[in-house]
């Protein structure tokens, strides 16, 4: 495989915390073409025939193992849209960090759009990480829009973890899962947003089966003139749990919308949303400032562990 | 040394549309070792505290710390030049871990055995609360713990803890005065009490009493606390409020 550049170096570091080529199975996307790929005795990688895109075949059984599909980009004015799609065998335990970096220091507009399907075979566990990351000297827009559709079947458990630090200039998130008899799903999203970036999350969950849960939790900051808007909606016609969380520092000039939805349609229905957005509490800046940080050192403090 | 010098300060009086004077011209020096400040619950104590923080800034009126100006400096370079303030009522940050306060406290970093340290001093399992975020899910009781040790981590010759023995228990009394001794023997210079508490004041070298903004008495311990006993000063000053549940006040001395 070919040897990694300092800056998909950086990418890879920012959106995997990997250093180096993983171990285990990988598919590393680059400029819109394989950069790499690495398939084990249980997790085959595929390229889609029909579109853009790879298929992700994890085998029944498999248990502590990681695959890790990372896509860079650093070619200024790159625009794709790429299907990954996920089957994930029953009683799987596994790990899958995906992510998309952009680095653009070109002027014309980079673009990265992909969908990403799950379906999570009985009694599998599943931890999915996404991170994204945008760098570059270059005026060129940073824009992603990740899909996300999951599909939980009985007694099976995905967590999802999404973050969005710096440097994504525009970027719809939309997430769907459905979740049958006794699966769950937990979503933890964090984002920050700064200068004139925008931000929409969408998170739908239907909790279609007994015993079903979802428990969906956002933090965020949203700093000088960006704007975030976080909807949710819980759909429960079964007997079921779900919860969702907003929970925003808004800083500056900036405009953070809530739009949560709950849609109960089974008596036995337990819904919860809990939604906040509020500025950085002045007490907590002044108690750090007794302990000796400035003003802006304490507010780096704050968000760094709000968003941790 | 602390030297306060003509201190006032006035609030707006939002039911009159007037000012209201919470300090009133106060003048205080307190040299190095112990000090306590008693009073009744509204006379001024915590604001005081929150002036020499640089909380709040006096309407008139000069702080001097060590012979050196300091009223026009602001809550970070006060506590950089070595003023320590442990809250009344600890903040609670979502996030920030109790390994990330006491190492923010401390100015550098540490090990984790340094800051589990500071954990035992104020009688807190290290392993059990070392990652423990300081968030709504630690009681008063722990927050305020939490809190001192913040401060012994701080390590400076100016330290004033408000009512800290607010929300701990019998038990921890001891080891709370046993925290101030080992703060003064490694950092020496003052430390300051704002308390009700007969215990505290009995450790003081000094007392100040403060009501209705003024300084009402200020002295040696052996002058002060017998006057207190009789009830000379204006009462009600001691055991006046519920936090000094369990522990003997000195209005039950007098009644003994």
């Amino acid at each position: 495989m070919a040897e990694l550049t300092a800056i998909q170096k950086t990418l890879l570091e920012n959106i995997a915390d990997l250093h180096e080529i993983p171990a285990g199975a990988y598919n590393i996307r680059s400029n819109g073409g394989m950069l790499g790929r690495n398939t084990t005795a249980n997790i085959d990688i595929v390229t889609k025939t029909d579109k853009p895109g790879i298929d992700i075949i994890i085998k029944p059984g498999t248990k502590n193992q990681s695959v890790h599909i990372p896509v860079l980009i650093t070619q200024t004015g790159l625009k794709e849209m790429v299907y990954n799609e996920f089957f994930i065998g029953e009683d799987c335990d596994v790990v899958i960090v995906a992510g998309c970096g952009i680095h653009n220091a070109g002027d014309e507009e980079s673009e990265h759009s992909g969908i990403h399907t799950f379906h999570v075979g009985k009694n599998s566990k599943v931890k999915y990480v996404e991170k994204h990351y945008g760098s570059g000297e270059g005026t060129g827009e940073r824009v992603m829009n990740p899909s996300t559709e999951i599909y939980l079947e009985e007694g099976s458990h995905l967590e999802m973890e999404t973050i969005q630090i710096e440097g994504i200039n525009s970027t719809e998130r939309k997430t769907y899962a459905r979740v049958e008899d006794g699966a769950s799903i937990v979503i933890k999203e964090k984002i920050m947003t700064h200068d004139n970036q925008v931000a929409v999350t969408d998170f739908k969950a239907e909790l279609v089966g007994a015993d079903s849960s979802a428990d969906i939790c956002s933090r965020s900051v949203a700093k000088n003139h960006s704007k975030q808007t976080f909807k949710s909606n819980i759909i429960g016609s079964n007997a079921c749990k779900g919860h969702s969380e907003c929970d925003a520092i808004i800083m500056d000039e900036a405009i953070v919308e809530a739009i949560p939805e709950l849609t109960a349609a089974n008596i036995d229905a337990s819904l919860i949303h809990e939604a906040a957005i509020g500025k950085i509490a002045g007490e907590q800046l002044i108690k750090l400032m007794t302990l000796g940080l400035t003003e802006s050192e304490a507010e780096e403090q704050i968000i760094n562990g709000f968003l941790k | 040394m602390l030297e306060l010098k003509n201190i006032s300060y006035l609030v707006d009086d939002e039911g009159l549309g007037d000012k209201k004077e919470i300090i009133k011209n106060v003048n205080l020096t307190i040299e190095d070792g112990f000090v306590a400040i008693t009073g009744p619950n509204g006379g001024g104590k915590s604001t005081l505290a929150k002036l020499v923080a640089g909380i709040i800034t006096p309407t008139s009126g000069q702080i001097l710390f060590n012979g050196e100006d300091i009223t026009g400096l602001s809550i970070t370079e006060r506590s950089k030049k070595g003023i320590t303030f442990a809250f009344q009522q600890p903040v609670r940050f979502k996030g920030l871990t109790v390994k990330d306060l006491i190492t923010i406290a401390s100015g550098e970093k540490i090990t984790i055995n340094e800051a589990c340290g500071y954990l035992s001093e104020v009688g807190l399992c290290a392993k059990e609360y070392i990652d423990r975020e300081v968030n709504a899910s630690l009681s008063g009781g722990e927050l305020k713990r939490i809190e001192i040790a913040m401060a012994i981590a701080r390590k400076t010759p100016l330290t004033i803890f408000d009512e800290p023995e607010a929300g701990i228990d019998l038990w921890s009394f001891q080891n709370l005065i046993h925290v101030f001794e080992n703060i003064h023997e490694k950092a020496g210079g003052s430390i300051i009490i704002i308390s009700h508490q007969e215990r505290i004041l009995n450790i003081a070298d000094r007392i100040v009493v403060i009501a209705d903004g003024e300084i009402k008495e200020y002295g040696k311990r052996e002058e002060i606390l017998p006057k207190l006993l009789k009830g000379a000063a204006p009462a009600p000053i001691l055991g006046d409020d519920d936090t000094t549940l369990g522990c003997p006040t000195l209005l039950d001395k007098i009644k003994q």
